[in-house]
C-alpha cells in the first residue's frame, strides 16, 4: 500500500483548545440522525444514514461528486422540500425534537439552522439590507435594533471593518469572498444555533478560502458548524470530527485524525488516498 | 474549398440582411405615409378642441380623453389580476393537470379574435350585467383582451430573478410569501412594467372589443363617470374615414397619426425602458 499521500502522515489543524475536545465528548449531541433514507422520486439516493453531530465543533461531510453529502445536508433544514416529488423517511432530531414530524414549524426551523451556499447569493440589495432582511423578516422594525444587529453580525463575520464605511453601497459589489462572508453574516444575524455550509469555499481564492476557514474556528464557541466540501485538506484543517459518504451511504464517521491518518474502512482509505474521487 | 464555404456564408448573411430589411420596410413605409399625410393636421388647437357635431371640423380632444379614460380603467383592472395569477403560476402551482389546464386556457385567450371579445362583452358585461355600454363595460372587455400579454410578460419576468436569491431567502426563515413579496416581486418590476406598457398600447389601439361596449359616436360632453359611454380615437377614426361623408382627409390622417403616435410611443418607450433595466441590473 503506498503511504506517500501526504494526508496520511500530517494533519494540520487550525488551534484548538484540549478542554474544548474533552467538552464535547460528553456533551449531548445538537443533531442524531436515525435511519434516513431519502429519495427523489422513486430513486433512492440517502441509505439508512445514522450520524451523531455533536455541538460546538465542526463537523465535516466528505466524499465524491454525487455520493449524497449535499443531499443531506439540506434535509437538516429542510431545504430538500421545496423540491417536488421527494421523500424523507426516518429521523432527524434536532434539540429533542424530530424536525420531520408535522407539529414542526419549517419556518423557525430555518431561523435555527442556518445555511451558506456554494456560490454567495446576496441579494440585489445594500449590504445593510441584506444583513437586516432576516431580522425584518421575523418582525424587527426598530432601526436602531436593526444597526445593532447589521453590526454585530458583520464583525462576527469578520467583515465590519471593510465595509463599516460603505454599509449602504450594493452587495453586489464587494469580492467574491466579501460576498461569501456577507452571507455568513446575513445567517448569523438570524441567532443561529447550527450553521450548515455546502461547500462555502469551492468558489473563492485560497485567500478568502483561509479566511472563512478562520472564521470558522471562531465561531464554534457559539454556533454548531457542519461544513460539506469536496477538499479533504480543508476537512482535515477545520473539522473535530469527518464523515465520509459514498453512493448514498455513510461509509465511515470518526475523529478526523483517524479518517485522514488511518480509517477503517477500505472505501474511506481508497478516497482519502485518491484512488478515487 | 475556402473559397465556396466563404461563398456560401457571404451568400447566406445577404439573405439573412434582405429578409431582415423586408420586415423593417413597412413600419418605415407606414410611419413615413402617416407622417407625409397627417403632419399638417396636427395642431395644439386640433388636439385639445371638441370634433364638431357632424364630425367634420374640430379636434379630437374627446376621442383623446376617452381613450385615455378606458385604457387606465383596463389596466386597472387587468394588472392586479394578470400579476396574481402570474405569481400563482410561476411560484405556487404544482406541475399537474389543472397548471396545464390553466396554462392552455391563456393561450387560448390570446387566440380568441377580438370582434369575438366585443360581442362577448357586449352580451356579458353590457346586457346580463346590465352596464349597457359604458367604459366600465369596455374596459372589462378589454382587460380580457390584454390579460394574456400581462400574464405571460409577468411569468417571464418573475421566472428570470435567480433561484438562488429565493433558495437564500427560505434558508433565513421566510415563508413562501415573504420570498415572493420581498425578494422576487421587487426584482421582477422592470418586465412586470414593461409587460403592463405593451397591454396599455394594445388597448390604446383595439377597435373590435369597444364597438358596441363603450363606443360612442358623438358626445357633446367629456365622460363624466366609468358608467358613460366615451369617444375613443380607434372608434372615431373609424367613424370619419368610412361613415362620415365629405370629412377632410387632414382630419382622418391626423387622427390616425395621433393614434399610431400613442401606440407605436408607447411600445418605444417600453422598449427604452427595457434596455435601461437590463443595463443597470446587478445580477
Amino acid at each position: 500500500m503506498n503511504n506517500d499521500f501526504a494526508l496520511k502522515t500530517t494533519v494540520p489543524t487550525l488551534s484548538r483548545s484540549a478542554d474544548r475536545q474533552q467538552q464535547n465528548v460528553d456533551a449531548p449531541h445538537k443533531v442524531s440522525v436515525r435511519d434516513l433514507n431519502f429519495f427523489y422520486g422513486r430513486n433512492q439516493v440517502l441509505f439508512n444514514v445514522n450520524i451523531d453531530i455533536p455541538p460546538n465543533q465542526v463537523t465535516a461531510l466528505i466524499g465524491p461528486s454525487g455520493c449524497g453529502k449535499s443531499t443531506f445536508l439540506r434535509l437538516l433544514n429542510r431545504m430538500n422540500d421545496l423540491i417536488p416529488d421527494t421523500r424523507a423517511e426516518g429521523t432527524i432530531v434536532i434539540d429533542g425534537e424530530n424536525i420531520y414530524d408535522k407539529s414542526i414549524d419549517v419556518v423557525d426551523l430555518r431561523k435555527r439552522v442556518g445555511m451558506v451556499f456554494q456560490k454567495p447569493n446576496p441579494f440585489p440589495k445594500s449590504i445593510f439590507e441584506n444583513i437586516a432582511f432576516g431580522p425584518r423578516l421575523h418582525g424587527l422594525r426598530h432601526h436602531d435594533s436593526l444597526a445593532e444587529i447589521v453590526e454585530r453580525s458583520l464583525i462576527s463575520a469578520g467583515l465590519w471593518q471593510e465595509v463599516k464605511d460603505r454599509l449602504h453601497d450594493s452587495a453586489m459589489g464587494l469580492s467574491g469572498g466579501q460576498q461569501q462572508r456577507l452571507c455568513i453574516a446575513r445567517v448569523l444575524a438570524v441567532n443561529p444555533e447550527i450553521i450548515l455550509m455546502d461547500e462555502p469555499c469551492s468558489a473563492l481564492d485560497p485567500i478568502s478560502t483561509g479566511r472563512i476557514e478562520e472564521l470558522m474556528v471562531e465561531l464554534i464557541e457559539n454556533y454548531t458548524i457542519v461544513i460539506v466540501t469536496h477538499n479533504m485538506q480543508q476537512a482535515a484543517r477545520v473539522s473535530e470530527e469527518t464523515g465520509f459518504f459514498l453512493n448514498g451511504e455513510l461509509v465511515e464517521f470518526d475523529r478526523s485524525p483517524v479518517i485522514f491518518t488511518g480509517p477503517r474502512d477500505k472505501r474511506t482509505e481508497d478516497y482519502i488516498t485518491g484512488r478515487f474521487g | 474549398m475556402m473559397k465556396s464555404r466563404n461563398l456560401t456564408q457571404t451568400i447566406a448573411f445577404a439573405v439573412l440582411r434582405a429578409v431582415t430589411g423586408v420586415v423593417v420596410i413597412p413600419v418605415v413605409l407606414v410611419i413615413y405615409f402617416l407622417v407625409s399625410h397627417g403632419w399638417h393636421a396636427l395642431s395644439w388647437h386640433f388636439l385639445t378642441s371638441a370634433p364638431s357635431g357632424d364630425l367634420k371640423n374640430g379636434g379630437i380632444f374627446s376621442p383623446i380623453v376617452g381613450t385615455l379614460y378606458l385604457v387606465g380603467c383596463t389596466i386597472i383592472l387587468a394588472l392586479p389580476l394578470g400579476l396574481l395569477s402570474a405569481i400563482y403560476l410561476s411560484e405556487y402551482a404544482k406541475p399537474g393537470p389543472i397548471t396545464r389546464l390553466v396554462r392552455l386556457a391563456i393561450v387560448n385567450l390570446a387566440g380568441v379574435p377580438s370582434i369575438v371579445y366585443g360581442l362577448f362583452g357586449y352580451g356579458v358585461f353590457c346586457i346580463l350585467l346590465q352596464l349597457k355600454e359604458c367604459i366600465l363595460a369596455g374596459s372589462m372587455t378589454l382587460a380580457l383582451l390584454i390579460l394574456p400579454v400581462i400574464i405571460v410578460a409577468s411569468e417571464e419576468a418573475l421566472s428570470v430573478v435567480p433561484h438562488s436569491f429565493r433558495e437564500a431567502a427560505m434558508a433565513l426563515g421566510a415563508t413562501k410569501w415573504q420570498t415572493t413579496y420581498r425578494i422576487v416581486l421587487p426584482n421582477a418590476v422592470p418586465g412586470i412594467l414593461t409587460g403592463s406598457i405593451l397591454g396599455i398600447s394594445r388597448a390604446a389601439g383595439e377597435t373590435a372589443p369597444i364597438l358596441f361596449t363603450v363606443a360612442a359616436l358623438y358626445m357633446p360632453h367629456l365622460p363624466r363617470s366609468i358608467f358613460d359611454k366615451a369617444m375613443v380615437l380607434p372608434y372615431h377614426l373609424f367613424q370619419i374615414s368610412t361613415q362620415v361623408p365629405d370629412c377632410p382627409p387632414e382630419i382622418q390622417w391626423g387622427t390616425a397619426l395621433t393614434l399610431l403616435v400613442i401606440a407605436v410611443g408607447m411600445n418605444v418607450f417600453s422598449s427604452i425602458l427595457r434596455v435601461r433595466f437590463r443595463k443597470n441590473r446587478a445580477w
